[in-house]
């Protein structure tokens, strides 16, 4: 059976595209969240500590079907949507991110907070005290001080947005060329008894990630 | 030393039954549109055969058959639709001589009770109005593959190829349904019928065909009696009511 060009790159770039997206939003919120549970004590701190790691120790079935249920048609924020905007998020590429996303926080958060608290707060004082503002403070001090551990978690949160699976399937559904990823292609693909599919994309998988953790193994090397 | 010899023989209490439950366990490896009806005649057919316990490998047809290609080790196979079964009879999956057709049932056209999209006929679907079309993936679901074929017949196939939205068995297309995410899906009467109130049936799809339901004896069966008495039972009058209760033609 000969295999076509875009049943092999619509999935990689539609892989590439949801958890790229993915891995941005996870990064910008992930980083945020962490920094402000860092610095600051409020009560209920460690409970939104909790809820924030929770998609990690949740089957992924379990958040789609929260998901779903959230932003579905019917759902608060989706029947929200569906007025204001006049969009659905369910069996779209941008309900993949939204997926993928919530699957992959958790690991950003975790890795940001602890390299931020191992920040020295001496040198972040001592910038204060040169006059630097409080956003200079973080992305000049803290930020640079902490990155290999961020990158290290957004990393992690990458190849784990690449790899989502059950959670994709429930809202964004399995449509050819719109929502299917590399491993719903592989999914379909052996449903369908497409064997030699299913291998190329699995080879095409494997490329793919052992390449991103290479490269950023090296990105984040210490440069001496 | 007392304490690890009781607990020791606890775990090895507990483990028994468990052996012993599943030395009579009947797999039924069946279509998902069956579900409901299959969990109804399942404790007629164990109250006739004691000591014997049904249980059930629900998905769809085309997903069953690759179970069985790769070795999974059921009993009894049912599906949705001659194409799967003639697969399993020709790859030796099923004993010939044990199949038999035991139900009917007929393609609908169904919307979420509300109907925004204001659908009224199949031939609505090309309209502005209706943007998600839910049917099973034609390649191993069989409710998606009449689904294809009626639409083919109509010619209307390749023109709502964007509409389109896939579902994993003809459930998922009546879960869609059900919580409003599609516009309007093909399912069976019957999958139509177990929506209720949430569900409204449109249209009968007659290009679709005749909807049939064989079932066969798994030829690596290791409970063939038992298997064979469960086949005999489906298309029995004992089973008959049912079926016709949930809405299954004869």
């Amino acid at each position: 059976m000969t295999l076509s060009t875009a049943e092999f790159l619509d999935p990689l770039r539609l892989t590439l595209q949801v958890a790229g997206l993915a891995t941005l939003a996870a990064l910008a919120l992930g980083t945020a969240l962490a920094w402000a549970l860092a610095r600051f004590r409020f009560p209920g701190r460690d409970l939104l500590d909790a809820i924030c790691t929770l998609p990690l120790v949740m089957p992924p079935t379990v958040l789609g079907y929260y998901l779903l249920v959230m932003v579905g048609r019917r759902g608060f924020l989706g029947a929200w949507m569906q007025e204001v905007f006049g969009v659905s998020l369910i069996f779209t590429w941008q309900g993949a991110v939204l997926a993928a996303a919530v699957v992959s926080f958790p690991l950003v958060f975790k890795s940001a907070r602890a390299a931020l608290e191992s920040v020295d707060r001496d040198l972040e004082d001592a910038a204060r005290t040169l006059g630097v503002s409080e956003w200079g403070v973080f992305f000049r001090v803290s930020l640079p001080l902490a990155m290999r551990g961020i990158l290290a978690g957004t990393m992690l949160a990458f190849a784990r947005a690449m790899g989502e699976f059950g959670a994709t399937l429930m809202v964004a559904g399995n449509l050819p060329g719109r929502t299917q990823t590399l491993s719903l292609a592989v999914y379909s693909a052996v449903q369908a008894g497409r064997d030699d599919l299913a291998q190329a994309l699995v080879l095409l998988v494997s490329a793919v990630c052992v390449i991103i953790l290479f490269t950023t193994a090296k990105l984040i090397q210490p440069k001496y | 030393m007392h304490r690890r010899l009781c607990s020791l023989f606890l775990v090895l209490a507990l483990l028994v039954p468990a052996a012993a439950a599943q030395a009579a366990d009947l797999i039924v490896s069946a279509a998902a549109s069956l579900t409901d009806v299959l969990k109804d005649v399942k404790p007629i057919f164990e109250a006739k055969h004691p000591g014997a316990t049904v249980v059930y490998n629900m998905a769809s047809s085309g997903d069953l058959y690759r179970q069985l290609e790769s070795g999974a080790p059921a009993d009894v196979y049912a599906s949705a639709n001659i194409k799967w079964m003639d697969k399993a009879v020709e790859k030796n999956l099923v004993d010939k001589a044990t199949r038999i057709d035991f139900a009917h049932n007929s393609l609908v056209l169904a919307v979420p009770a509300p109907n925004p999209a204001k659908v009224k006929a199949v031939s609505d679907l090309t309209g502005k109005a209706v943007g998600r079309i839910g049917i099973g993936v034609p390649e191993h679901v069989p409710a998606g593959a009449y689904a294809k074929k009626a639409l083919v017949a109509l010619n209307l196939w390749d023109v709502l190829q964007p509409k389109l939205i896939p579902g994993e068995s003809v459930r998922q297309v009546l879960d869609y349904l059900v919580r409003g995410e599609i516009d309007c899906g093909f399912v069976y009467a019957t999958d139509a019928k177990k929506g209720g109130d949430a569900v409204a049936t449109l249209a009968t799809v007659p290009e679709a065909g005749m909807v049939t339901y064989p079932v066969a004896v798994v030829s690596t069966s290791t409970k063939k009696d038992l298997a064979q008495a469960f086949v005999t039972f489906l298309a029995s009058p004992e089973a008959a009511p049912a079926f016709a209760a949930r809405g299954f033609g004869k």
